[in-house]
């Protein structure tokens, strides 16, 4: 039996919002005004770090993790709970069991996503790294441990493909998903390895991959192994994924555990492939992605130069391009899976971040779009959170 | 004994580029810089205690490879961050 949605979500009246924007050097804050037309920009917070992610914790909405590192250093997780006046480091940041005398361990190379957790477990947090690991605390983010339910499980270096080749910056463990009805429910995503489901906590795992395509392995249609690059269940009704993947957009309505290739209706001269997916935070059948050019040898820029923003309303039957105030042409970025993002409010507005260091908006669900900054470094996320 | 200290761990030592601290092995002197200056054993050595890829350690102005190296009180230690890329 399908389960019962949760009752919408209050549309907040803040009077303003905040953009977290994590770069190659450092992270940027933004502050914006109520109609969201103005925003100042602070930072750069640890200049030369680079910020895979930086999230508000909604539940307090005072505490910020961000989660860096530097070139010669290794990685760290910084907290603030004063919306980044002060910041002090967490005192156990993610890291892999020391392993047994012979044995060769696990390092974490860098944090990569993070992730509040359920709305009831105030001061728990998920982490997922690079190599493919996940981690999860509960003081806030000062302490953190391994889920051995999945870093420790006897399929982890097969399902997460360590010591297989992986992408130029490693494989990494994003899109951890937790169902807003069930803390234990959680989804996740690996570049290498695919969507996976745990119903215990994370005690437990199975691959959730049928149907979509890994053109990169041998077999037709393998457990595991795909290329995850965004997962995401939608806010107000969390039995339907969407997935932007290296081999297309999906959609899966549980309990079914099929994906259906809902990009095939994208203009050929486009194509499906993408980081980014969001999706509306009141309504499951709307979705936005950001296509990249994943033809011949994957440039991975806007297709032809050409920038935009393609939204779904019907849950993926249809797409229409959302471009006006973007570059018309001769503009080769491209959105990295956590840089792009919605607000709660009505119309939603959309924030993306690019890898040339421009920030975009919009205030009407991507009808319209106009840069709010320029000239940052090149942008790995971009997370949005009422003040 | 005096342990030499590279900008990007400066954070951690208030701005100090030079620091006292002891221990008979490399292994001893990185945990004693730990309790002094919290976090900063971890941004140097990995989870297999292991020295990561751009930090190198000298004691003596010779390269030690790994944390059991002995250590006198009167050692010199410099500790330096590699070349990482932009």
């Amino acid at each position: 039996m399908p389960r019962k949605p949760p009752s919408s979500r209050k549309v907040r009246s803040a009077p303003g919002l905040l953009l977290l924007v994590g770069t190659r050097k450092g992270l940027f804050v933004m502050k914006g005004d109520a109609p969201r037309r103005g925003w100042q920009l602070s930072g750069p917070h640890f200049l030369g770090h680079i910020v895979h992610h930086a999230v508000l914790d909604p539940r307090d909405r005072r505490t910020l993790l961000v989660a860096a590192r530097a070139g010669h250093l290794g990685p760290t997780l910084f907290r603030s709970t004063d919306f980044g006046r002060t910041w002090k480091e967490a005192s156990r940041p993610p890291a892999f069991p020391k392993a047994a005398t012979g044995e060769k361990g696990l390092v974490v190379q860098h944090v990569f996503w993070l992730t509040p957790g359920h709305a009831s477990e105030p001061g728990v947090w998920y982490a997922g790294t690079s190599p493919q690991g996940l981690f999860r605390s509960a003081d806030g983010g000062d302490t953190w441990a391994g889920v051995d339910g999945f870093n420790a499980n006897p399929m982890h270096a097969t399902w997460a493909g360590i010591g297989q080749d992986g992408p130029p910056d490693g494989a990494t463990l994003h899109s951890i998903n937790i169902d807003p009805r069930d803390p234990s429910h959680l989804y996740l995503g690996m570049s290498a390895g695919g969507v996976f489901e745990s119903t215990d906590g994370g005690a437990t795992w199975r691959p959730l991959n049928k149907g979509c395509a890994a053109d990169f392995l041998p077999q037709p249609d393998p457990e595991y192994g795909h290329d995850v690059h965004c997962l995401r269940s939608a806010p107000t009704a969390p039995d339907v994924l969407y997935q932007q993947n290296h081999c297309g957009i999906y959609r899966m309505d549980r309990p079914g555990d099929r994906w259906t290739r809902i990009g095939e209706k994208m203009p050929k001269a486009v194509g499906d492939i993408g980081f980014p997916m969001v999706v509306h935070p009141r309504d499951a059948k709307t979705a936005w992605v950001f296509p990249m050019d994943g033809s011949t040898v994957w440039p991975r820029t806007s297709p032809g130069g050409k920038p935009a923003v393609y939204a779904t309303r019907n849950g993926g039957a249809t797409w229409h391009r959302l471009a006006q105030g973007l570059p018309a042409k001769d503009a080769w970025w491209t959105v990295k899976r956590q840089a792009m993002c919605a607000d709660n409010r009505d119309p939603v507005g959309l924030y993306f971040g690019t890898t040339s260091g421009e920030v975009w908006a919009s205030t009407d669900e991507g009808k319209r779009w106009r840069p709010i900054a320029e000239h940052l470094p090149h942008i790995y996320s971009v997370e949005a959170a009422p003040l | 004994m005096n342990v030499a200290v590279p900008s990007p761990l400066r954070s951690y030592t208030d701005g100090k580029a030079a620091v006292n601290a002891s221990g008979a092995t490399v292994a001893e002197l990185l945990a004693d810089l730990d309790r002094r200056y919290p976090g900063i054993r971890f941004r140097m050595i990995d989870e297999q205690d292991a020295i990561r890829q751009h930090i190198r350690i000298f004691v003596n102005r010779e390269r030690v490879h790994g944390l059991g190296a002995h250590l006198a009180p009167s050692d010199e230690v410099i500790i330096i961050t590699a070349i990482s890329g932009g």
